[in-house]
């Protein structure tokens, strides 16, 4: 049994992965999956709906899993597909999170009337939308960086019921009964209903009903233009035309001088119908067709959707995740017992984990045809998948499980940090123009990221030299030694990737800004931690810190990456504005703090460490 | 050698001083990075790194810490006496030694572009042609001699003149230029004599010019970096004969002010600092690309039209982000653009020094690669010799 555990867990690491890829559960005969893999743009980029509808839940309510009233589980999809089509379910699904008490009190409701006491429903909100509307003028002159928890609260709500609205304009008019008879009336009418129109301000006889009717079209066209939010028109010419996507509104309004109305309208017409009427066959079939006909002039588009679709559903990440943590907790247990086959199971789980995650990663680059950190939250996946990296280079080398342990709790760390950076929208944004540089992206911002990674991992590999030393006996010489060794290592690595990242970083600013180097806080940050860096080198070559000094050194090191990583974001001012948060300053803290307590643990007298007491 | 000689020599040799210097600096850095939520960045950068000691305000504490120039001077002296005494010349420090000179070059790089660089904007509507470029914080009083319609002669007295109430003459001019007062920052509105504020009253009026009917009231120094500083100032021209009178004089008027004196026209403006350049640029068009369905800005692209007077350049040239015209000695980045009314925003820089930090980059990769190349191939080396055979 013992001899077999490695590779039990490897299958059992491989079997979470290969679930992760099986199609998601589906109660209903739609073909839901279909309906997620269409195409749209939202934000600049070419979509599948499916993305939308993960990414409006996860802003909306901080989470994609939703359920109807009576308690039954809806994918995305299908949730998007009430929004979208049949408002009336949708708007009494409990989706808009409020957080702040107040808040709730300008809506006379308390925590109790929400789902999981702070979730709730477009129709418990609508009767005081004016006065959220009040609240949101007064919050929106002052600047966001000042903004009380309130205000913050009124302005985040507000753009999410924002959001909701234009969602629900999205493809057919959002208090439609029928859409598709609606606009098969209107194209009957049109070439009547415009020459009517005409007349009437020619001042001539007209039909004065027709014209009412163009009239009252064209309100509630232009309407739904204003609102949308998505652009779910291709262009009639293929993808090569990357700007001709349109609003439903606008191609209707578009469609008056001619009668011909876009195919796609009438298919989400179509969708809509078959949707609220409960008819998955017809709605099957109508997918089916437009996918042959988005085949022939959207190939590549659908090719890309298509996977990005089911990237969504595979959330490797999040399987990533759950691995690192097994194999950081069987890292552990192997220092206590079965050394080296739960030392080896815990590498192979590492290991996985890390195929996964690179699997994903380049599953990103490919998709946005970019280098693999493109923002705050590519940067956090970059910084555990290079650290995770190293870490299995550690454990092949040593085969201690220090490796496992480091690379466990910081790859769990780093995508824990990713999850909560994806709560605010699509994580696949297009680049302003200032970055839209790919060379730049993968010389410069790779390798300052690369130095983040290894500079944590060698903080967190001192902390274990720390607790392992103070709280246990197994702190030998040999293994003391052996984590030095690492530790210092792993600075070469983030001395020479941050010297040299923020040295490009500078060329980059010459090339583009005029000027090689400008004080701007992130360029600070960078340069604290080339500092770090070589003052850790410079005082272990010159013997001023012993191992216990270096690996608290090291754990400092922590503490100036995570401000030069997030807290200089946080102060509002500088050139690199395209990373802008500050909701996270009490965890920068924390953080802070609890590395401070590390090296206070680190400062206590040797005589006192359990490993080295006579 | 003398024991206390020694002593000074080791001090600065020491690694002990690089680790404290290194300290020091990131302490530096760390609270100009702080500060700048308060005084932005120019004022920081004159405040931490082009001082010696720097004053660091937090609260009302005033914590004093060594200014750039002097962490930075130290380090060199401790870096270059190391390499001097201590650091020997062989093969397996070559990699220090390449890292180190890369550090040397950068460093000097950096204090030859505070030494030498000239930041300019150029701001060219759709169609116009300009063969100057404007400062971003400076400016002059022109005092522009029109008489001849063919060519102008202008005497440009820069505002840190004005500013020192010196008595400024020039072979150019047949009079002599006073300050009677200089504001750097102000705000101008129509004289009413009735809701004039303390500050304004305070201010001389001029008695000549468009200056007798307008109030001057001055502002505290701005440091944000959206905001310029205006100036205003009343100057006095004083001839052979006397005073000719005073003036007002500030960006705000808009329009110069003209005079005639000994037969000449004149006219006078306190405009922002210009410096020629010996070619033009006319701006054929701009575009401003945005994503689809976004306000997210895609690209900014200017396509100029470049000549010389000599005419051996005359051609077309595209500049847009990451794309800079280099040309003259000068760098033409993309900037600013107002695309709404077909307008566009050059910088335009001036660092002969602009190569060194690429060969300081180039210079510390190699160094830091081979120094932690050679570590490596010792440490696998070691392990070789010791480890037992590896099975997975």
């Amino acid at each position: 049994m013992k001899k077999h555990l490695p590779l039990l867990f490897l299958l059992l690491g491989l079997a979470l992965v290969a679930r992760s890829f099986l199609p998601e559960r589906n109660k209903t005969d739609f073909d839901l999956a279909a309906f997620g893999r269409l195409p749209v743009v939202v934000n600049g980029r070419v979509k599948p709906v499916d993305t939308v509808a993960r990414t409006a839940l996860v802003v909306l309510q901080s989470s994609q899993s939703i359920a109807a009233p009576d308690e039954t589980k809806l994918t995305p999809n299908e949730w998007l597909l009430d929004v979208l089509f049949r408002s009336s379910r949708a708007d009494a699904y409990q989706h808009f999170e409020i957080n702040h008490p107040d808040l709730l009190a300008i809506f006379s409701l308390t925590p109790a009337d929400g789902r999981a006491k702070r979730r709730f429903s477009f129709r418990q909100l609508e009767p005081k939308i004016d006065e959220l509307q009040r609240q949101a003028r007064l919050a929106e002159p002052v600047e966001a960086a000042i903004r009380t928890p309130f205000q913050k609260a009124v302005a985040q709500l507000y753009a999410n019921l924002g959001l909701y609205i234009r969602l629900k304009a999205s493809m057919v008019a959002p208090d439609h009964q029928d859409f598709l008879s609606e606009l098969l009336t209107y194209q009957k009418n049109v070439t009547a209903g415009v020459a009517a129109v005409r007349a009437k301000e020619a001042g001539q006889p007209y039909d004065a009903a027709l014209a009412a009717q163009m009239m009252e079209s064209g309100g509630r066209f232009s309407r739904m233009g204003e609102l949308a939010y998505l652009l779910a028109v291709p262009p009639s010419d293929g993808e090569s035309n990357t700007t001709g996507w349109k609003k439903v509104g606008d191609s209707l309004l578009d469609s008056f001088p001619t009668g011909q109305i876009n195919p796609a309208i009438m298919v989400y017409a179509g969708l809509a119908r078959t949707w609220k009427a409960d008819q998955p066959k017809e709605f099957n079939e109508i997918l089916r067709l437009y996918r042959a006909q988005l085949e022939r002039n959207f190939p590549q588009s659908l090719v890309k959707c298509d996977a990005e679709a089911r990237y969504n559903s595979a959330q490797p990440f999040y399987t990533a995740m759950i691995l690192y943590v097994l194999a950081f907790l069987i890292a552990v247990i192997s220092w206590l017992v079965w050394p080296d086959e739960l030392g080896r199971a815990a590498f192979w789980l590492l290991g996985i984990a890390w195929v996964l995650a690179t699997a994903g990663l380049l599953a990103r680059m490919w998709l946005e045809g970019r280098p693999p950190v493109t923002n705050l939250y590519s940067s956090a996946l970059f910084v555990g998948w290079i650290a995770v990296g190293f870490c299995l280079a550690l454990e092949y080398i040593y085969r201690n499980a220090i490796g496992s342990v480091a690379g466990g709790l910081v790859g769990f760390a780093t995508l824990l940090i990713g999850y909560y950076l994806s709560l605010g929208g699509d994580t696949l944004e297009m680049m302003r123009a200032v970055l839209d540089s790919n060379f730049w992206l993968a010389t410069h911002v790779v390798t300052v990221t690369a130095g983040y990674g290894a500079t944590f991992l060698a903080g967190f590999l001192a902390i274990i030299y720390i607790f392992r030393g103070v709280f246990t006996k197994s702190l030998d010489k040999a293994t003391a030694d052996a984590l030095s060794r690492m530790i210092y290592g792993i600075v070469c690595f983030a001395a020479l990737f941050s010297l040299v990242g923020t040295i490009l970083g500078g060329i980059w600013a010459d090339q583009s800004w005029g000027r090689f180097w400008g004080w701007d806080p992130k360029e600070n940050g960078a340069l604290m931690i080339v500092i770090w860096n070589a003052i850790y080198l410079h005082a272990r070559w010159g013997g001023l810190a012993k191992q216990r000094g270096l690996a608290v050194l090291a754990v400092f090191g922590n503490v100036i990456t995570a401000w030069s990583w997030f807290g200089v974001n946080m102060l509002g001012v500088g050139l690199h504005s395209y990373g802008f948060m500050d909701s996270a300053f009490p965890w920068l803290l924390a953080f802070a703090g609890s590395q401070l307590l590390c090296i206070a643990l680190g400062s206590i007298p040797l005589a006192m460490w359990r490993s080295f007491r006579a | 050698m003398n024991p206390a000689v020694r002593s000074v020599r080791d001090f600065f040799v020491s690694l002990g001083l690089t680790v404290v210097l290194l300290a020091l600096s990131l302490i530096l850095v760390f609270a100009s990075t702080l500060a700048q939520v308060d005084l932005g960045i120019y004022a920081v950068q004159e405040e931490f790194y082009r001082s010696f000691i720097a004053i660091w305000h937090v609260g009302g504490i005033f914590i004093p810490l060594p200014g750039g120039y002097l962490v930075g001077g130290l380090l060199l002296i401790n870096l270059l006496s190391a390499h001097i005494y201590r650091l020997k010349l062989e093969w397996r420090k070559a990699g220090i030694q390449l890292t180190h000179s890369g550090l040397i070059v950068l460093l000097l790089g950096e204090l030859f572009t505070g030494l030498w660089q000239e930041d300019f904007q150029m701001t060219i509507s759709e169609g116009d042609t300009k063969n100057y470029s404007e400062s971003f914080r400076l400016y002059e009083l022109a005092v522009i001699d029109t008489t001849d319609p063919k060519m102008d002669e202008v005497v440009a007295i820069p505002d840190s003149k004005l500013a020192g109430a010196a008595l400024v003459q020039h072979p150019k001019m047949p009079f002599r230029v006073a300050t009677k007062a200089y504001f750097p920052n102000t705000t101008l509105a129509r004289r009413d004599a009735a809701a004039l504020s303390p500050a304004a009253a305070a201010v001389p009026v001029a008695t000549r010019g468009i200056g007798s009917s307008v109030a001057v009231t001055p502002l505290p120094l701005t440091y944000k970096m959206n905001e310029m500083n205006v100036p205003s100032a009343v100057v006095e021209l004083i001839g052979d004969e006397g005073s000719l009178g005073s003036w007002l004089v500030s960006p705000h008027l808009g329009a110069p002010q003209t005079l005639s004196h000994a037969g000449r026209t004149w006219r006078l403006e306190l405009r922002i600092a210009r410096a020629y350049k010996p070619f033009s640029l006319q701006l054929l068009k701009v575009t401003h690309d945005v994503y689809v369905g976004t306000d997210l800005p895609k690209n900014f692209s200017s396509r100029i039209k470049l000549t010389t007077p000599d005419g051996h350049d005359d051609r077309e040239v595209l500049i847009y982000m990451n794309n800079p015209l280099r040309y003259g000695g000068y760098t033409f980045f993309q900037y600013q653009m107002d695309s709404s009314r077909g307008q566009t925003g050059l910088q335009v820089v001036r660092n002969p020094s602009w190569l060194l930090p690429y060969i300081a980059c180039i210079m510390m990769t190699f160094g830091l690669l081979l120094q932690f190349g050679l570590s490596l191939r010792a440490f696998i080396a070691k392990r070789r010799t010791t480890a037992k055979p590896a099975v997975v």
